[in-house]
């Protein structure tokens, strides 16, 4: 085995070991200390990364069994780790990315008190050791421990600030919403078991690739697998009907937002399916079903993008929205599209959601767009970065958001004409919400308060460094998927790729794929102009019509709440008043009483005191068997 | 002999506090001490002592009834004693911590309740087994009724009338099963001799199951828990939701299980719907509870309904799964009790409209229920996970038409517990403290040591289960060879 891959366990191990000493020192530590050991274990965890990235890369990979977490008899589910090429690159986007926030926190949440500080650390590792666990499981299980871990984390740190009941509020729907999906994805894992009688990928898969469609594995019971493993990722990854959760999400502190709630948890579903392909690939209904809520996902988030005038709720949305898009990808069966995207958007919108974090630290706290203005003379590497941010997600080319989406494009092309023209109108809303965003933000009149206008200052290198290097790698990491109508053999990432997750030859002319780039990049280039035309010098106005109905964000949110949590409450209240005590305890009382008055009947209870009597009973019972227990002995 | 050690232990602690009485310091020290020496046999049972002679004792008693004083620990036995020896000593070493009224004969009932339930875990004869059934029984009733809360008399009234009724029930089919054996013997051995048709099973069946289902508690003959567990002095609670209601999951699998697997085959479908109607009943109900104790009660009856589930999906995943959640969920909710049992000395409510923000104050309380009650929501790499995983597992092969109705309602249970969890986290410890919650809660070394070693566990046994697992393997493969649907009926 290569080297690098025996110290694939110290990969989540590390960031594990820093929560544990953040967590447990929390009330010694100086911040210096705990921002060092919490970023110094994810910078560990990079650098082995690294080297087992170049093990992988040379042709190696590898499944590591460390001991047994459940060996009975009919099942066996080893501790184990997959090392290939999909787990590999995970790694590297969850601990370079992580490292970069873990930094750029230090700066962030220095106004905590330092016992605050370190348990924000020891959250954010224990996040990333979930995280790791995640992508590196060789099974269904490991992978779930993973995936509840980082729900949780996510969940603390929603609600890191606790004494705001809306915070925690938000927290909770999180959680909630996760769990229904973690329900499905646990009846996955079930039925796979007892058809298959493991969990593990490789057996698992081979399983059904010899018994598809005979009884040991039917068509049906593919259909309910891949359905129930989908809903499963429709709750981690926010898409329809489970997103309600993400934008609710931006109540935690602006880094968790970037590097849970955009870069890395939110896209585990797609690692997921991208890991389940080999099932997925034989489930043609549920692929095309994953397309479509992919899609609509997209479409309904960029819309509700369009009206938000938080800068943190426009991100979310948009997260949601790219979310849509990787689903579209996965759904047209493009794997390696669906994967690239999450790789150049981790940058990207880490990008975006640091550089928020930026500007709200400027404006002292506020986050309303509406209240901004002009930000760019006092924000300049803020400015100019974000900018970047916003030319990569809209997928402008050399930037990396152009090669990702120009792919998943070009697959629903192939795919499904009309996806394709949703897609891309979809593709053009993103570059106008996301440009409204940064002409609201950063051009025309300041429309703050006096006193923010004073406060305004650029951030301090500790966060400004993460910026630059993140423009820097949103620029670049496109690179190593470029189309070969580009360039002849630059496409490093499917030959990366496709020995783990396959890929889709697809038979286009040149032509054709020159057509839909210059479309793709024309309508861009086309909006933007147009958001500049409409935004640059903005001036607040009451939406109407269709606007107010996104501003509103389709009333989603009160819908779930009359069709689901009302009546569960009512529900709630019904048994709680009147099944338990006027039916149930009711039906109970009176069998109590008519067994009370039968024994009055026959007058063999006198005092009528029926549990004195049952007593004396049992006692004399007792007493009688002791004794005869003691003389014969 | 050394499992009648684990039962003479407690009896002597009970004989000396009843005689010599002495205060709380006096009491709490000898009764700690004591579940100390309990907890140190099992762990040479565990380690050393293995031998078949050891770990069973027969004596003669009642010998003209056709009893005999047997006890033998199986895989079944070995568990819940584990769990016995080792809940009992966690709770005295944290009741050191607190008073309580007569000390000396509270102690003493506790421990005659532990002598009673490991009795009741081991015996192998069934007039033995209803003896000590009732043994455990009487501790708890003086228990709940003398040192309760308000409501205590009839509370308590009820919940003995109605365990006794469900026990009565019981006592018949054990005759019954007696005068049909060979050798008209209540052994275990030469029940299970007996050729019984199947509508023989069915009535047996129902007899034995009320009393366990009330013991349970199985909806919807629960009611009396709830107010059981909030009237009773939250020890008390501890004990009857650990340990107690563990007597009747033993009940199903020692003797309904064997002794009538075609009636459970037959009816289980219908106690399986009980059950996970009851999971989603339940948690529901405990949506909608203001007081913490009520709470955790009805999410006790969620818990139960999936280990009762468990026990009649009939393969030998479920049984694995059930098993060691028998040890996992008595852990857990014993460190829930203990937690509720310090939240009311120390702010004088239970009540979670009072409470709040106790986490801004109090953070070393906060992380220790936090941790707690997601072992209780069985978040993977915490105890209860493995359990319930093997359970649903379970669920879902269960050899029944509604296999994946069963599996998905109880399901919902994964949902709501995380629903009334996190509401009661949210309630009790985040948001601005108030004026009940706003003092620190400084705990003592007592409250922590026991805290910390049942986070231990928690954690130990989330991340490496097969101790427990390779304790309990024998047993359920065994009860699986008796309880196999498609063998027993290719037999018949």
């Amino acid at each position: 085995m290569q080297s690098s891959f025996q110290l694939a366990f110290l990969i989540p191990l590390l960031p594990l070991i820093g929560f544990l000493i953040n967590g447990l020192g929390r009330n010694w530590h100086s911040k210096q200390w705990s921002g060092l050991i919490g970023s110094g274990a994810v910078l560990g965890s990079f650098v082995i990364s690294l080297l087992v990235f170049q093990s992988v890369e040379a042709g190696q990979d590898a499944v590591i069994a460390y001991f047994d977490f459940i060996h009975v008899e009919g099942l066996h589910i080893p501790f184990a780790f997959q090392l290939d090429a999909l787990s590999s690159l995970f790694l590297l986007i969850i601990t370079g990315i992580g490292l970069l926030i873990h930094i750029y926190s230090i700066a962030y949440m220095r106004e905590e008190s330092s016992s605050s500080f370190a348990r924000y650390f020891s959250y954010l590792n224990l996040f990333v050791f979930s995280m790791l666990l995640l992508v590196l499981g060789s099974n269904y299980v490991v992978m779930f421990i993973g995936w509840e871990g980082v729900g949780l984390c996510s969940y603390l740190l929603i609600g890191f600030w606790f004494k705001n009941q809306e915070y925690t509020k938000a927290a909770n729907k999180a959680f909630i919403m996760n769990r229904i999906g973690d329900l499905a994805f646990l009846l996955a894992i079930f039925w796979l078991v007892i058809k298959t009688g493991s969990a593990s990928f490789s057996e698992v898969f081979d399983f059904i690739l010899a018994n598809e469609g005979t009884a040991k594995f039917t068509a049906t019971d593919l259909t309910v697998v891949t359905l129930l493993l989908f809903i499963g990722a429709t709750g981690k990854s926010a898409q329809l009907p489970l997103y309600t959760w993400l934008p609710d999400a931006m109540a935690g502190p602006t880094p968790v937002s970037a590097l849970i709630h955009a870069a890395t948890m939110v896209t585990a579903g797609i690692y997921m399916i991208a890991r389940s392909h080999v099932i997925y690939s034989m489930a043609p209904f549920t692929m095309s079903l994953i397309s479509w809520i992919g899609l609509a996902t997209a479409f309904l988030a960029a819309t509700i993008a369009l009206q938000q005038f938080d800068i943190k709720k426009v991100l979310a949305y948009s997260t949601v929205s790219q979310l849509g898009f990787m689903f579209l990808a996965l759904g047209s069966g493009a794997y390696i599209a669906a994967v690239f995207h999450v790789f150049t958007h981790a940058f990207f919108k880490a990008l975006l959601f640091l550089g928020s974090g930026s500007v709200i630290h400027a404006m002292g706290g506020e986050q309303d767009i509406r209240k901004m203005g002009g930000l760019s003379g006092k924000l300049k590497i803020t400015y100019l970065t974000f900018m970047i941010g916003c030319l990569a997600i809209a997928g402008l080319p050399p930037l990396s958001g152009f090669f990702s989406k120009d792919a998943i494009l070009l697959n629903a092309f192939l795919h499904h004409p009309l996806q394709y023209g949703l897609a891309l109108f979809t593709a053009f809303l993103t570059a106008f919400y996301m440009f409204r965003l940064l002409f609201l933000t950063f051009h025309g009149s300041f429309r703050g308060t006096a006193a923010q206008q004073a406060h305004l200052h650029e951030s301090p290198a500790l966060m400004t460094v993460p910026l630059i290097l993140l423009a820097l790698f949103s620029i670049v990491s496109g690179w190593i998927g470029i189309p070969s109508v580009l360039a002849h053999d630059a496409d490093w990432l499917s030959n990366f790729l496709s020995p783990v997750v396959g890929s889709v030859v697809h038979e286009v002319s040149h032509s054709t794929e020159w057509i839909l780039m210059a479309l793709s990049v024309g309508g861009v280039l086309l909006t933007i102009g147009f958001a500049w035309y409409k935004f640059r010098n903005y001036s607040a106005t009451e939406s109407k019509g269709v606007f107010r109905f996104f501003e509103q964000k389709w009333y989603v949110d009160q819908l779930y709440d009359k069709v689901v949590v009302k009546p569960i409450a009512y529900l709630g209240k019904l048994f709680n008043e009147w099944v338990e005590p006027h039916l149930i305890d009711a039906f109970v009382n009176r069998t109590g009483k008519t067994v009370q008055l039968a024994g009055k009947q026959i007058r063999f209870l006198q005092s009528g005191k029926i549990g004195t009597y049952v007593l004396f009973m049992v006692l004399a019972m007792v007493t009688v068997l002791l004794i005869q227990f003691f003389i014969r002995k | 002999m050394v499992v009648l050690l684990l039962l003479l232990i407690p009896l002597i602690g009970v004989c000396f506090l009843f005689l010599y009485k002495g205060d709380h310091k006096f009491a709490s020290a000898a009764s700690l001490k004591l579940s100390f020496a309990s907890l140190l046999v099992m762990c040479f049972r565990l380690c050393y002592w293995n031998t078949p002679e050891q770990l069973s004792f027969t004596a003669p008693w009642l010998t003209s009834l056709g009893s005999s004083f047997s006890i033998r620990m199986d895989g079944l036995g070995t568990i819940l004693s584990l769990l016995t020896t080792a809940a009992y000593f966690l709770l005295f070493w944290y009741m050191k911590s607190r008073t309580i009224e007569r000390p000396a004969a509270f102690f003493a009932w506790l421990l005659l309740a532990q002598a009673g339930m490991l009795g009741v875990f081991l015996a192998m004869d069934s007039l033995l087994f209803y003896f000590f059934w009732e043994l455990a029984l009487i501790p708890m009733y003086f228990l709940a009724s003398q040192w309760g809360g308000a409501r205590r008399i009839p509370v308590t009234f009820k919940f003995f009338i109605y365990t006794f009724l469900g026990s009565v029930f019981m006592l018949i089919g054990i005759l019954y099963l007696q005068s049909k054996t060979a050798d008209h013997s209540f052994a275990l051995e030469s029940i299970k001799k007996i050729k019984l048709t199947s509508d023989q099973q069915s009535w047996l069946f129902w007899l034995f199951f009320i009393a366990f289902a009330i013991k349970l508690p199985v909806f919807p003959f629960h009611t009396w828990q709830p107010d059981t567990y909030e009237e009773s002095p939250t020890p008390v609670t501890a004990i009857l939701s650990a340990i107690m209601v563990k007597m009747g999951i033993l009940g199903l699998l020692r003797w309904v299980l064997p002794l009538f697997p075609i009636a459970s085959y037959m009816w289980g479908d219908v106690v399986m719907s009980m059950a996970v109607a009851g999971i989603v009943y339940a948690s529901f109900l405990a949506m909608q509870q203001v007081d913490i104790k009520r709470l955790i009660a009805y999410s006790s009856i969620a818990h139960i309904g999936l280990m009762t589930a468990g026990a009649f999906a009939l393969n030998q995943l479920a049984y694995q799964g059930l098993l060691i959640q028998l040890f996992t969920h008595g852990i857990n909710i014993l460190g829930m009790w203990i937690l509720v049992d310090i939240i009311e000395r120390k702010t004088g409510t239970r009540s979670i409209d009072s409470l709040g923000g106790i986490a801004q104050h109090s953070p070393t309380l906060t992380i220790f229920f936090v941790i707690i009650a997601l072992a209780n929501i069985a978040l993977p790499l915490t105890n209860a996970f493995v359990g319930e995983f093997l359970l649903f597992i379970g669920i879902l092969a269960t050899p029944s038409t509604y296999y994946w109705v069963f599996a998905v309602v109880g399901g919902l249970g994964i949902i709501l517990s995380a629903v009334y969890t996190l509401r009661m986290i949210r309630a009790v410890f985040y948001g601005q403290p108030n004026a009940t919650s706003s003092m620190p809660i400084t705990l003592s070394w007592h409250e922590i040591g026991a805290l910390v070693l049942i986070v231990g566990l928690i954690l130990f046994f989330g991340i490496y289960p097969q101790p427990l697992l390779d304790m309990t393997a024998d047993f359920s493969k065994d009860l699986f060879g008796q309880t196999d649907i498609t063998s027993l009926f290719r037999k018949s």
